[in-house]
């Protein structure tokens, strides 16, 4: 496993230019994330999240600041990054245990590839499947298996835009806890975008809230971040978890009496 | 799965009895063709019974003469359709890859796909004189087409969801294409390469109509010129049979081919 990597925003900001109009997105983001700290983003939809993401990633760059993993900055496509994405994204023409080695870093080759990706496999419990065919797979199955892939590349930084938004209640409880334990075990630092807040309350170190300016031609920027008390894994009925999470969902704009605020 | 199992048991029945339907169709425009040809509407010279074809079909098989029309046609058509599928393949991958060859190339390209078959043959003559080059080059020219239209829109509209896993996991230029762009592309261009074949039958009968000493288009022609009504129908009938030979042939190397990934 490679050592958990450190991620760091600085003064980022992204615009895009859609039809001849100028688009702020994000503006002044400065957030520094430790090796082996999970941090969930959270925020409405549409508020840049997961363009914060995939500046990490590197598939998308910053129009202002710099996003560096351990001091370096990241230019084009981040090698100590993995992204596990809303949908699984599998390649259905390639069984499971060929779509995890896809994840596998260039130059692991042989009976080594072999074992890491069948150890994945069995990490996410799907060893019985390595060769089935995406479509023969229930859409927990799937993201699992794309988990798997992104843990193949021994990743610094694990990034998971909304991975279990798409997913049945319980489907999304288990993958939750699963991940939980995967990060336990590789340690490695996680980013993870979700507009869930018990998801975020479960899973993560820091909440870091995104949301618009007061001005909403600015761009979003970090509105709060939100250290969660106590060690993971956590209790699911916490007391103390469930102020956090009523103060969360109000930030949000959510009240817990069931109206929506002006 | 024991589902699936159930199905495929069942399927060799049914798969045979929806084949048998098929057959149904010749036979009775066999049977209609008989009784036209009895009715007296039209003369013998116009319309020879079923028989009189089968007759001229022993007859010309018997000298030896049919096969070698049939040899030579089925030759043009199979190094003309591989030079055409090479093209094909070759510069409908670049305008699919590539914007600025799409930009440069595709007009042009359009514009010399919209010349008719025919228009070709007096130059092809002048130019390559009245071997086998031109007829080949002819072929060549009809099998280019659809397997280059069909290829180069199939990788430009590949899931943009995939192309982006393959970049987020390092896959770029070359290895972006081997790993996820070629792969998502081959079922259209399997199927545009059974076009391509198609319509290489369909330039072949121009090319030997208009200026040959052999083959089926000749037959055609020269039967025409002799009078020979039967003879003309069996180069239809025969010409009919070989198209759907090789298309069958080519269906079956796709199924096993798209089967092997599924």
């Amino acid at each position: 496993m490679r050592e958990p990597a450190g991620l760091e925003f600085s003064g980022v900001g992204r615009a895009f230019t859609v039809a001849g109009r100028h688009r702020q997105v994000l503006a002044g983001i400065d957030l520094t994330v430790a090796p082996g700290e999970v941090i969930a983003l959270l925020g409405p939809s549409g508020c840049g999240k997961s363009t914060l993401l995939r500046l990490a990633a590197g598939l998308d760059s910053p129009t202002a600041g710099a996003v560096s993993v351990d001091g370096r900055p990241v230019r084009g496509i981040e090698p100590r990054c993995a992204v596990v994405f809303q949908e699984p994204r599998l390649l259905p023409w390639r069984t499971l245990f060929r779509n995890v080695a896809y994840g596998l870093p260039r130059g692991v080759t042989g009976a080594p590839a072999r074992q890491e990706v069948e150890h994945w496999l069995s990490v996410v419990g799907l060893d019985a499947f390595a060769q089935h065919r995406p479509r023969q797979l229930s859409g927990g199955m799937a993201q699992r298996a794309a988990l798997a892939r992104a843990l193949a590349r021994r990743p610094g930084v694990l990034l998971l835009d909304e991975p279990f938004a798409a997913l049945d209640a319980l489907t999304r409880l288990r993958m939750q806890d699963l991940l939980a334990e995967v990060q336990r075990e590789a340690g490695t630092t996680v980013l993870l975008v979700t507009h869930d807040a018990d998801e975020a309350l479960h899973l993560a170190d820091r909440i870091v809230l995104l949301g618009p300016s007061e001005d909403p031609a600015a761009g979003s920027s970090i509105r709060l971040v939100l250290p969660v008390p106590g060690a993971r894994p956590r209790d699911r009925g916490d007391s103390t978890l469930a102020e956090l999470r009523a103060s969360l969902l109000s930030e949000l704009g959510v009240n817990i009496h069931g109206r929506i605020q002006a | 799965m024991s589902l699936t199992e159930e199905r495929t048991a069942v399927a060799p029945k049914r798969t045979a009895a929806r084949r048998a339907v098929g057959v149904v169709l010749p036979l009775l425009l066999l049977g209609v063709w008989q009784l036209l040809a009895g009715s007296g509407i039209y003369s013998p010279a116009q319309l020879p019974p079923p028989g009189e074809v089968a007759s001229a079909f022993g007859e010309l098989a018997g000298r030896g003469e049919l096969w070698h029309h049939i040899a030579i046609s089925t030759q043009r058509v199979l190094i003309g359709f591989a030079l055409g599928a090479v093209l094909g393949l070759a510069l409908g991958g670049l305008v699919g890859l590539s914007r600025t060859a799409n930009a440069a190339l595709s007009p042009t390209v359009q514009a010399i796909r919209a010349v008719p078959s025919l228009a070709w043959v007096p130059l092809l003559l002048l130019w390559l004189g009245v071997g086998e080059t031109p007829k080949i080059v002819l072929v060549a020219i009809g099998a280019f087409f659809p397997v280059y239209a069909t290829v180069s829109a199939a990788l430009t509209h590949v899931d943009s969801h995939l192309t982006e896993v393959g970049r987020a996991y390092g896959r770029s230029g070359l290895r972006l294409v081997a790993t996820v762009l070629f792969p998502a592309a081959t079922p259209a261009i399997l199927s545009g390469l059974r076009l391509g074949l198609a319509q290489g039958w369909l330039f072949l009968v121009a090319a030997e109509l208009i200026a040959s000493s052999m083959g089926l288009g000749f037959l055609l022609i020269d039967s025409q010129n002799t009078g020979r009504t039967d003879v003309m129908l069996l180069a239809i009938v025969l010409l009919a049979a070989l198209g759907k030979l090789t298309d069958t042939l080519l269906g079956f190397a796709e199924t096993r081919l798209l089967t092997a990934r599924r």
